[in-house]
């Protein structure tokens, strides 16, 4: 065990100093290292990848053609198409699809204005500006489940908040989560505070980044802030605003854990009584894991996922666009 | 002093075009602007922090006391008591053991395995680099979340079910933090210091160890930040894979609110107790987090 490294505990700490060894051996390892070390950097991320992100996605396309059961492994057989052609007739699917595509709405659209607005009053010169920061992005750093049981409350018919300033002003107090809007604006309620913060420190980011001398010559020609905001901010940042709009869309796809745990009844994973709002990912978790049909689980599951990539296509494609009309603008 | 960790992503340039402003005055530099610009924000500031506030008020009294109108606006001195219970109704202590487990080895792997792919793409010539950088980049907008039914049935497979390595190992590293890792690499290690190593005799594990490493810290720093956060906050996966027996923090706040009725300060002092770790995370490190995100951060 007493190697040479024991006796010269100087070049053990320091290899990086240690003197140039001109063996043949040592050129052949050296060689190596040169050529065969790189894969082995970053063969932890494609391995761990490949095992438990490629793997499990293209095996959910393979477990939707079966009528694998969680309780009884090992005993599903082929089954075709038939979970798809089961799905097609499925009002219940029909329904989380309208409700994913409804919130998406609600929750994308308001979340990336407003993020917007709160970015261009930030990018001001400011006093407190680390605790100003601090605050907008501290809705984003609280765990979904957090928010998702505090807005419980908040929505609560009984103790809440927004039916007691409702009452202040003289209106009756509201079931938030027994209708149809009233449930699915809480839900994009939560979203939306989770997130604009969240999105507008990136847009401030990105805001920073415009050359000055831009909002100097529009001072100039009296243009006001809005003005600004309009003409020099908005173009600038279109490559942004694209990527955050793709990125906070294919988010709403997989909502799961707010509509969850918006449903006070105990137990249920149905997305309120009549099913208000249920999602497309709750969907699948229910028929999945509380009925145990992984099978048609995964047939939602992987209607998600081309959902998913059709998105991140179109975003891709209207980011690059994007890019170009703001290059050949600048 | 630390915006320059925070800027030095982005380059030397554009943090000087972002000083620049600060001392020009910035866009809205109108006196008019000024006065409604700080009552505008201080209600958003509001409006952003009153959730968190609410939960720690609710957890600190009592369900007679919340269920008065109008509701007590103000903690309580019920709090511990209310802790009390959580730990009673739930092995909570476990929940919270189990969470930093979790949240700490993502981290610790997340950090270890970024930093080598990401020296690798950044500083190594190799085969098939560019190629495989693409992938890497393509892998941030794959759904893995989508694949939880597989997932699930592999881990059975492989015994991991209601284990806590089968929320670890997924997640142990990320194509974000690869890239992330990549583009600081880039810009913070000169390659002469390589160079310069290399003569000397390093292998590229010394490389790595000696020179790119110590290089990283400040990267490291937020990268391992957004992680422990994202780790401890996950849900879906781990409420899916783990036992009510066994679970992470926000899989035993969620079976809280599972009972009968909905006891709130119960299920919000657990809540104010899984999210206290966070706010002290936040609170030491807010400036670091910040500048991660608005480098676009956290999704790439």
């Amino acid at each position: 065990m007493a190697g040479p490294g024991r006796q010269d505990p100087a070049a053990r700490l320091h290899p990086a100093l240690q003197p140039n060894r001109t063996s043949a051996v040592r050129r052949l390892l050296w060689r190596a290292d040169g050529r065969f070390s790189p894969y082995i950097y970053v063969a932890p991320f494609f391995l761990l990848f490949i095992g438990f992100g490629l793997f499990p996605i293209l095996y959910t396309g393979y477990v939707s053609l079966t009528n694998r059961d969680l309780l009884r492994p090992g005993f599903e057989t082929y089954t075709g198409l038939a979970n798809y052609r089961e799905l097609v007739g499925d009002d219940y699917f029909w329904n989380t699809v309208k409700n994913t595509f409804l919130l998406m709405g609600m929750c994308a659209v308001p979340q990336l204005v407003l993020a917007l607005v709160l970015a261009h009053i930030l990018n001001t010169r400011l006093r407190f500006r680390t605790v100003l920061r601090m605050g907008v992005l501290l809705p984003n750093v609280t765990s979904i489940v957090a928010v998702a049981l505090v807005f419980a409350q908040i929505f609560s018919r009984d103790f809440g908040v927004v039916n007691w300033v409702l009452g202040v002003v003289g209106v009756d107090p509201i079931t938030w989560q027994s209708g149809d809007w009233t449930s699915r604006s809480a839900i994009a309620v939560m979203v939306v505070w989770r997130w604009t913060g969240y999105n507008a420190l990136i847009y401030l980011g990105a805001m920073q980044a415009i050359p000055k001398e831009l909002f100097e010559a529009a001072a100039l020609d009296r243009a006001g802030t809005w003005r600004q905001l309009w003409h020099i901010t908005l173009p600038a940042l279109r490559p942004t605003i694209a990527f955050t709009a793709l990125v906070s869309l294919i988010g709403q796809t997989q909502l799961f854990t707010e509509p969850l745990l918006f449903d006070t009844s105990p137990g249920s994973v149905s997305g309120g009584s009549a099913r208000q709002f249920q999602t497309m990912a709750l969907f699948m978790y229910e028929e999945g894991f509380r009925l145990g049909h992984l099978g048609y689980g995964a047939a939602v599951a992987w209607l998600m996922i081309l959902m998913t990539f059709v998105l991140a296509g179109i975003g891709y494609a209207v980011t690059r666009r994007a890019v170009g009309t703001a290059g050949a603008a600048a | 002093m630390t915006d320059v960790a925070q800027g030095s992503l982005a380059g030397l340039g554009r943090l000087r075009a972002h000083r620049r402003r600060h001392v020009a005055g910035g866009a809205a530099g109108e006196p008019s602007g000024l006065l409604t610009r700080y009552p505008v924000l201080v209600l958003i500031v509001l409006l952003s922090s009153f959730p968190v506030y609410w939960t720690f008020t609710i957890a600190s009294q009592t369900n007679e006391a919340i269920g008065q109108t109008p509701p007590p606006f103000l903690p309580g001195g019920h709090f511990l008591a209310n802790a009390r219970r959580v730990f009673d109704t739930v092995d909570f202590a476990k929940a919270l053991a189990n969470s930093f487990i979790v949240a700490g080895s993502i981290t610790a792997s997340t950090l270890l395995f970024c930093s080598m792919a990401g020296f690798a793409f950044a500083k190594l010539r190799f085969r098939g680099r560019n190629a495989l950088l693409l992938v890497v980049i393509a892998t941030m907008m794959c759904p893995v979340q989508l694949g939880v039914i597989p997932l699930y049935i592999e881990m059975q497979a492989l015994g991991w079910a209601q284990h806590l390595l089968a929320v670890i190992v997924p997640t142990a590293v990320t194509g974000f933090g690869v890239v992330f890792m990549r583009q600081y690499t880039v810009q913070a290690v000169p390659d002469e210091l390589l160079e310069a190593g290399r003569m000397d005799g390093c292998t590229s594990w010394g490389l790595y160890w000696y020179i790119v490493l110590p290089a990283l810290r400040p990267a490291m720093a937020v990268l391992g930040l957004l992680t422990f956060m994202q780790a401890w906050n996950d849900f879906m996966w781990p409420v899916i894979v783990l036992s009510p027996q066994n679970p992470t923090v926000q899989v035993a706040i969620s079976t809280l609110a599972a009972g009968q009725y909905m006891d709130y300060t119960l299920v919000l002092a657990g809540t104010a107790l899984a999210t206290l770790p966070i706010l002290v995370v936040f609170g030491l490190f807010g400036r670091r987090i910040i500048g991660g995100v608005m480098e676009g951060a956290v999704k790439g």
